[in-house]
């Protein structure tokens, strides 16, 4: 890199970690909410059995 | 809604169906900017020759560029989709306008991180207080006030067009930010690339850049797709078509 | 305060702070370009004398750079179309800085000598490789005019 290699390739890593950081940050939102919504709807059944038996 | 609005249009509008039609479209998207990137790269670092004045230095120009680029382009794909979610009160328009923040925030972060590696070996400092640098940083806060009024209210849909207000009244900054070059006298060069009239660079150094510009566009709408359609499913959590995913994933 | 409302607090007083400090930013920004750079002809018809330092634009004088044998200082002279002004400058100098460059330096006045605290180079827009550039230098060498002097986008030029 003709003695720039110590800014070429730091500006390089940002771009790629900067944008790999972005791209996955919604898969994990997305498996934490779809997880919550499992834990809700079963709590709900759970009630709802409950509630029926007694 | 108006009648003239095209029947499938409608359609993708509606939360389940654009969900599906995001889900499969995104793998494309990703693969032609991984394909794209590759190929730039490629072409940047390995083909492209050295430049007259700035040696090796100028390659940070195949990130850089491409980076402000796109800090701009979402910031009016923004606004537009702000000012439709304001007026026409489409949630889709809501989500595509508050998704497309964070992707804008990262790109104008990157634009001011290489180009603060550019100019400490050329111009010979890391940052100066010139109408380019400040205006993209300016850029850089405005995404930031847009995330963080989103995320003030309790209310998604209030957040979202506090946000999106904010959104709009800052598209005044994108015009600052291009043509500072032309209308102040600052330490930034003007531009490379033209729309109109030739680029002022090399055939073997332009088309590594203009392929970079490609795959940052296709990785927005990957990345872009992949937000909505968590946000979607956030959401519309209590409707039937996320608890079927919901079940779904879980039997996997 | 029950800790939703003060969440919401300090995210919308975080929002302001941001909000006004992008607006100073842009106001300070403003207020420097208005003396952003003066060119040799300029600060010798007087027109920087109502500023203690500012900026000094234009283009190194070809075959004007000496540099001392035994410090970082370096003298040169910074032309325009119509003038010239000696620069001393003491540190490390970025590596555009050569003949014919564009610079913007930073500093005061010392009698007739402009003492830079900062010495910045400009590069103009244009990408080429050097084999391209040393052709076209050829192509030119019958003209001779003032070779880099005359395509360079002249950042000294008076601001409007």
């Amino acid at each position: 890199m003709g003695g720039y290699a110590a800014y070429v390739w730091p500006a390089y890593a940002v771009f790629f970690v900067v944008l790999a950081a972005d791209f996955f940050a919604p898969a994990l939102r997305r498996r934490r909410n779809l997880r919550e919504l499992r834990a809700r709807l079963a709590r709900q059944s759970a009630r709802q059995q409950r509630s029926a038996s007694s | 809604m108006s009648d003239w609005i095209p029947l499938w249009l409608h359609k993708l509008g509606s939360p389940p169906v654009f969900y599906r039609f995001a889900g499969a479209l995104r793998p494309w998207m990703l693969a032609l900017a991984l394909l794209l990137g590759a190929v730039a790269l490629y072409g940047g670092l390995v083909l492209a020759p050295a430049d007259y004045q700035q040696g090796d230095a100028y390659r940070i120009i195949f990130i850089h560029v491409p980076s402000a680029w796109m800090s701009l382009f979402i910031y009016g794909v923004m606004a537009v989709a702000s000012f439709i979610a304001l007026v026409w009160r489409i949630k889709l328009a809501e989500v595509v306008a508050m998704e497309s923040a964070p992707v804008g925030a990262c790109f104008t972060f990157i634009t001011l991180v290489t180009g603060s590696l550019w100019g400490k070996p050329m111009w010979g400092t890391w940052w100066t207080w010139d109408a380019r640098l400040t205006s993209e940083l300016v850029l850089l806060f405005l995404y930031l006030g847009v995330i963080g009024l989103y995320h003030a209210f309790e209310d998604r849909r209030q957040g979202a067009r506090a946000a999106a207000f904010l959104a709009i009244v800052g598209i005044i900054n994108v015009p600052i930010v291009h043509f500072s070059v032309n209308w102040w006298n600052t330490l930034h060069q003007g531009s490379t690339v033209r729309i109109l009239g030739p680029s002022k660079m090399s055939g073997d150094m332009l088309w590594p850049l203009l392929t970079m510009m490609a795959a940052t566009k296709f990785y927005y709408l990957a990345s872009l797709f992949g937000r909505i359609r968590a946000d979607l499913l956030a959401m519309e959590s209590g409707k039937d078509w996320v608890r079927q995913i919901a079940a779904r994933e879980e039997a996997r | 305060m029950n800790p939703t409302r003060k969440r919401r607090l300090t995210i919308v007083v975080s929002v302001l702070a941001a909000a006004a400090v992008a607006i100073g930013l842009t106001v300070f920004a403003l207020q420097q370009n208005m003396n952003y750079l003066f060119t040799p002809s300029q600060v010798q018809s007087g027109e920087a004398s109502a500023y203690k330092t500012f900026r000094l634009g234009g283009m190194v004088k070809a075959g004007s750079i000496q540099r001392a044998s035994d410090s970082l200082k370096v003298t040169f002279t910074v032309i325009d179309a119509g003038g010239a002004m000696p620069v001393e400058y003491t540190g490390i100098l970025p590596d555009l800085f050569r003949d014919n460059q564009s610079v913007i330096a930073t500093g005061h006045m010392d009698n007739a000598r402009f003492i830079a605290t900062e010495v910045l180079a400009k590069h103009d827009e244009t990408y080429m490789p050097k084999e391209l550039k040393d052709a076209m230098a050829k192509a030119h060498e019958g003209k001779k005019v003032d070779g880099a002097a005359a395509q360079d986008n002249k950042p000294g030029a008076p601001q409007p």
